[in-house]
């Protein structure tokens, strides 16, 4: 298996135990960088992916709960080599798929061929890169698809039907439905309409749909799964680590 | 990706560029620009596009803008020669005064041009960002003219230091959002109004403030702004007899010194822009982005950013909030790469005493920004004796007199020795 299959596989195998599969997101060495592989442990328990955020210095499509921990993140040292170190030493003990949050930029900084090589190496089997449209994909999409790693593609409730059907055909492992218009970390609630556009972009994927953004309680969850074979919890959880309180309490009574 | 060019390469892009051939297809320059940014804003960068393809360049709207840059801007913008500082000088110096402008910069072409094209698109409301908050005022009274809403956002840090200007906003009716996330000064202001962006890309205009950020932005800026430099080119044969040896504009994001540069790319006249060197050398001290930055993206195009090996986007430090962003638009990053344009820096203390020097000579108060054209354009000077200058006199000086009065007292020490 490929590590990108890999991905859809843990999503499908949660749907097959009839769960909607969970998708926690944590920034990397946020609070404290000492406790990142604990935590990763932790999470690791109870997702069935785990979403890991490297911080960057412009995150522009992210709300203040993501700003924040990624901040303090680079402030205390966390860096795209440190995270794949981390990694590295523990090697082989995290037992679901590994995906990298990042914008473009530090991806970029650490060069793509090595990239995808260090993924490899650590278990990294795809990557969400918030800032990098399709269009502009293709040197980094070659790089990782060399080694079997995924570009997960992101659709929006703004895109278009044929753009709909060109992301979900490109996407690997999982394709992840943003679903509000808007940034992360809101706390507006998920939109009246979230069915229906689920729907629809469940409808013209062949691979799983995860749907992030927005996502904080069991609630949101089960409405969510009735859509969407995942959820992604991204702010929610980073704002429980933050608190100092146990991420696999938290996650445990999502699930 | 890459940054550096193979010669045959840099000669097909520096003829491609000169010939108006660039951004291409995909917004382009080289290797540089493209397009950056989160799926929810695709579309609406799309429509941007499709409209800028449909309107720009139309007749209609050509009309509409050039009548508006004539009645309501001031346009042209006088040309002046600059007797006492050439004779200072040793060099015989042109200003392109944009400072005449309405609202007192450059900014109000692009400003003006956008909010006609808000319009045309059928926007519900603008918001802009603002360093210097000359792009913010420029903006609200775009807005007002064409009877938009306008939000503007603006780093507490630069709240602070142009003051002036942030009541000349609220004035102008536009609300003005403090900022007080990242480095609280142009570069968060950015990114806060594109996340407001995505809350809603159907309904709001962003109307961008420099020649920087993703297709087509830096393409539309330059070619609202060329008309700087169409009219001095012109005004310098008409008024001078013949073409400078050599112009000079500040670079912040690059929209003036585009908007200088673009009509001159294809004369025997050498371009020099000149960046914020603020206190220093070292990462963050300065923002000479070209100077010193390598390749990245920040903010929606490839270009030079100031950036540590990790490709954290680094802080910078400028005297004048229009300088002081790490990054800098696409086109400068390939005419610099190909050796059209050469990129100098001026630092903080030059451009002080460069404004002080305009003030004694010319009785004409320039904004820091500009002053670093002027200390650059001072330097060359003494090594060209005889020579004919053009400096963009990008704004005027008003709005930092916050700044400036903190100064004071050391400047007039300088001015006595
Ligand atoms: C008077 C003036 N000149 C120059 C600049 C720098 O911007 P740009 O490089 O886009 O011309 C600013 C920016 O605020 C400005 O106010």
């Amino acid at each position: 298996m490929q590590p990108h299959e890999s991905i859809s596989a843990a999503i499908e195998a949660a749907k097959a135990e009839g769960r909607t599969g969970l998708v926690p997101f944590f920034t990397a060495g946020y609070p404290e960088p000492a406790e990142f592989l604990n935590t990763l442990r932790a999470i690791a328990e109870v997702g069935d992916v785990v979403e890991i955020g490297v911080p960057f210095s412009d995150p522009m499509a992210d709300g203040m709960t993501i700003q924040r921990s990624s901040f303090v993140a680079i402030q205390k040292g966390v860096t795209l080599k440190w995270i794949f170190d981390q990694l590295e030493s523990i090697k082989g003990e995290i037992k679901i798929p590994i995906v990298f949050m990042s914008y473009l930029n530090p991806l970029l900084a650490f060069g793509f061929e090595a990239l995808a090589q260090r993924a490899l190496d650590t278990g990294v089997c795809g990557f969400i890169v918030p800032d990098l449209p399709f269009e502009e994909s293709g040197e980094i999409r070659h790089a990782l698809e060399q080694k079997g790693i995924g570009l997960i593609q992101l659709v929006t409730p703004a895109t278009p039907a044929e753009r709909l059907k060109l992301l979900a055909r490109e996407s690997r492992g999982f394709l992840y439905a943003v679903t509000i218009t808007g940034i992360t970390g809101g706390d507006s609630g998920l939109p009246a309409d979230l069915a229906g556009y689920l729907d629809s972009v469940s409808e013209v994927s062949t691979l799983p749909v995860c749907a992030g953004f927005g996502i904080r309680s069991a609630e949101d969850i089960v409405n969510v799964g009735k859509h969407a074979a995942g959820a992604i919890v991204g702010s929610a959880l980073v704002e429980v680590l933050e608190q100092g309180a146990d991420p696999a309490i938290f996650l445990r009574q999502l699930r | 990706m890459k940054s550096i060019l193979e010669a045959n390469e840099a000669a097909a892009l520096r003829k491609a560029l000169i010939n108006g051939e660039l951004p291409d297809e995909r917004g382009r320059f080289g290797p540089f620009g493209g397009r950056y940014v989160p799926e929810t804003l695709v579309p609406a960068f799309e429509r941007l596009e499709e409209g800028v393809k449909k309107h720009l360049h139309s007749p209609e709207f050509q009309a509409e803008f050039q009548q508006e840059l004539r009645e309501w801007v001031g346009r042209p913008t006088a040309l002046s020669r600059a007797p006492r500082l050439s004779e200072r000088w040793g060099t015989e110096v042109w200003l392109k005064r944009e400072d005449l402008a309405h609202t007192g910069a450059h900014k109000i072409n692009n400003a003006i041009g956008q909010a006609l094209l808000a319009k045309r698109l059928g926007a519900e409301r603008v918001i802009a960002e603002t360093g210097a908050g000359q792009h913010g005022v420029a903006s609200a009274a775009a807005c007002a003219r064409v009877g938009l809403p306008c939000s503007v956002y603006m780093g507490v840090v630069d709240i602070e230091r142009q003051a002036p200007n942030v009541d000349r906003m609220h004035r102008l009716g536009a609300e003005v959002l403090p900022v007080e996330t990242g480095d609280k000064t142009l570069r968060a202001a950015i990114n806060e109004a594109m996340r407001e962006w995505v809350s809603d890309p159907a309904g709001i205009y962003y109307l961008l403030g420099s020649a920087v950020g993703a297709h087509p932005y830096p393409y539309l800026v330059r070619e609202l702004q060329s008309v700087i430099g169409t009219e001095a080119r012109q005004q310098m044969l008409d008024l001078a007899g013949s073409l400078p040896d050599v112009a000079f504009a500040c670079v912040g994001g690059g929209s003036n010194a585009i908007g200088l540069f673009y009509a001159l790319l294809a004369d025997d006249v050498e371009l020099i822009g000149v960046e914020a060197g603020g206190t220093g050398d070292g990462l963050g001290q300065n923002a000479a982005t070209l100077a010193t930055g390598t390749a990245g993206v920040l903010q929606g195009c490839y270009s030079l950013i100031l950036q540590n090996d990790d490709g954290q986007v680094q802080e910078t430090h400028s005297i004048s909030a229009g300088l002081d962003y790490s990054g800098v638009g696409p086109e400068h990053a390939l005419l610099q790469a190909v050796g059209r344009v050469t990129y100098v820096t001026a630092s903080d203390d030059e451009a002080l005493e460069a404004l002080e020097e305009l003030c004694e000579t010319e009785g004409i108060l320039t904004a820091l920004e500009t002053a670093h054209a002027y200390a650059a354009a001072k330097r060359w000077s003494q090594e060209h004796p005889g020579k004919r200058i053009l400096i963009c006199n990008s704004g005027r000086g008003d709005k930092d007199m916050p700044t400036l009065t903190k100064y004071a007292a050391r400047t007039r020490t300088h001015a006595a020795a």
